[in-house]
């Protein structure tokens, strides 16, 4: 499972980090950053979640 | 429950799908909308693709690309005209009726217009509003009234700005978005469009439209005349809940639910048109906001076929991105609350400010400044001391 993010589409407004903070950060920088990007199975659900929830659809999960 | 109806194919209703299909459920699902495409993802409406940085075909909603995922019966240009509740019976604009077991209703609401329609006098709901309106701003207009500075007013000010196009904002309230924000971050909005060239006018209203075969002007309440060969009227929205007339459900301002978004036996209601009871806040909300449409949505949907859930008392959330600014509002903000910045200034266009009432923290902005917004809205799902919120961004309370 690989989680994505399209730095062109994002916008830092750091929805995934709410839900998931364990892979996505939004630094000071006000930039993403993924921490994870092959996080562990038993956050699929929370990532599918993150990538519904994104206000710019910035975020693809693969599996 | 083996079919489910769902009445409105935005945002709430495709996110009650598939809350529906995350629990399980592998019964039917119809959704009808009235709209003859796949309704678009609204919040580039009035910024990207308004400003014509984004193609509108692109303004897809996230649920789009899963359509076959979902494994819906989607039958678009078809609208409901009447519901019977009790037996869960729906009359269609194609003159059948269908009986369903379970129902979503989300309908979404319609723009609010100015009295005497004249060409050249737009709202924005639909990607066609927008489109229309971007061909206008293609024309190159001499000046553009925005009617009313809430979300759509301020963004369509801010998106026809950045197009170098003379724009006025006239707003009948004090302060810019007054419906979801303190006094002090409204002067700030006023003071970020004024900084960019925008003619912001308070507390005035539009008494009528002038022209006579396209718009020519506006003239205000207090007798000002004002050209402009484009008027935008983002003056609020109305929920969209006339063919629920006579169908037994509570109406009021919107679909009144219950703490679930139950709004009769095997019906639930989700998005701009659906007021609950909100545990936490003890006040019936209803939240016309990209990101409640999804939540709640898939709230409803889950609800819906699993029989019992947990009260919907989310703390709510915003953005808005006008300029060079993101704005993120958390929290219940009521226009008397004690605002105080505690990382940043309003003067650099980045900084965070709490919201007080008595010794709690129950809001918090940020501009520019997501990750603290998100942070801020974690912690306000639990009730939140004033003194705590502050030692969190490291300042006294003094």
């Amino acid at each position: 499972m690989r989680i994505t993010v399209d730095y062109d589409l994002c916008e830092s407004n750091a929805i995934c980090m709410a839900i998931l903070p364990e892979v996505f950060e939004v630094r000071e920088d006000d930039l993403l950053y993924i921490l994870d990007e092959f996080p562990p199975e038993e956050y699929r659900s929370k990532l599918e979640e993150a990538v519904r929830r994104c206000p710019k659809q910035a975020l693809t999960l693969e599996d | 429950m083996r079919h489910v109806i769902v009445i409105g194919a935005s945002l709430a209703g495709l996110a009650a799908v598939d809350g529906m299909r995350r629990s399980g459920f592998d019964g039917r699902i119809t959704v009808v909308d009235s709209a003859d495409s796949l309704p678009p993802d609204r919040p580039p409406l009035s910024k990207q693709v308004l400003g014509g940085t984004m193609s509108p075909e692109s303004a897809t909603q996230p649920m789009a690309a899963r359509l076959d995922d979902l494994d819906i019966e989607l039958c678009l240009g078809i609208g409901a005209t009447s519901l019977d509740a009790a037996s869960r019976r729906i009359a269609l604009s194609d003159g059948s009726t269908i009986v369903a077991d379970g129902l979503v209703i989300a309908t979404g609401a319609t723009p609010r217009t100015l009295p005497g329609a004249l060409p050249g006098v737009f709202t924005l709901r639909t990607l066609e509003d927008s489109v229309a309106i971007a061909a206008e701003l293609d024309l190159e207009p001499q000046r553009v009234v925005v009617v009313g500075a809430g979300f759509i007013g301020a963004e369509v000010a801010a998106t026809c700005r950045s197009r170098g196009v003379e724009v006025t904002i006239v707003e009948a309230q004090d302060r810019p978005m007054q419906r979801v924000m303190p006094g002090s971050i409204g002067d700030f909005i006023t003071t970020l469009h004024r900084d960019e060239g925008v003619d912001v006018r308070l507390g005035v209203g539009i008494s009528s439209l002038l022209g006579s075969s396209r718009v020519a002007g506006v003239k205000l309440t207090d007798g000002t005349v004002i050209d402009a060969d484009l008027v935008v009227a983002g003056i609020g929205v109305t929920p969209a809940t006339g063919w629920l007339e006579g169908s037994g459900l509570e109406l009021g301002d919107g679909v009144v639910c219950d703490e679930t978004m139950l709004a009769a036996p095997g019906v639930v209601a989700a998005g701009d048109l659906a007021r609950w009871p909100h545990r936490r806040y003890g006040e019936h909300l209803r939240i016309e906001q990209w990101d409640n449409a999804i939540e709640q949505g898939g709230y409803a949907g889950r609800r819906l076929v699993s029989g019992s859930a947990e009260p919907f008392a989310p703390v709510p959330w915003f953005w808005t991105d006008q300029y060079d600014c993101k704005l993120q509002l958390a929290g219940r903000v009521a226009p008397g609350d004690e605002v105080r910045v505690v990382d940043g200034s309003t003067a650099e266009r980045r900084f965070v400010a709490l919201f007080r009432r008595d010794a709690h923290c129950i809001g918090a902005v940020a501009v520019n400044r997501a990750r603290h917004a998100v942070q801020m809205r974690a912690k306000l799902s639990e009730p939140l001391l004033w003194a705590d919120a502050l030692a969190h961004f490291g300042v006294d309370d003094r």
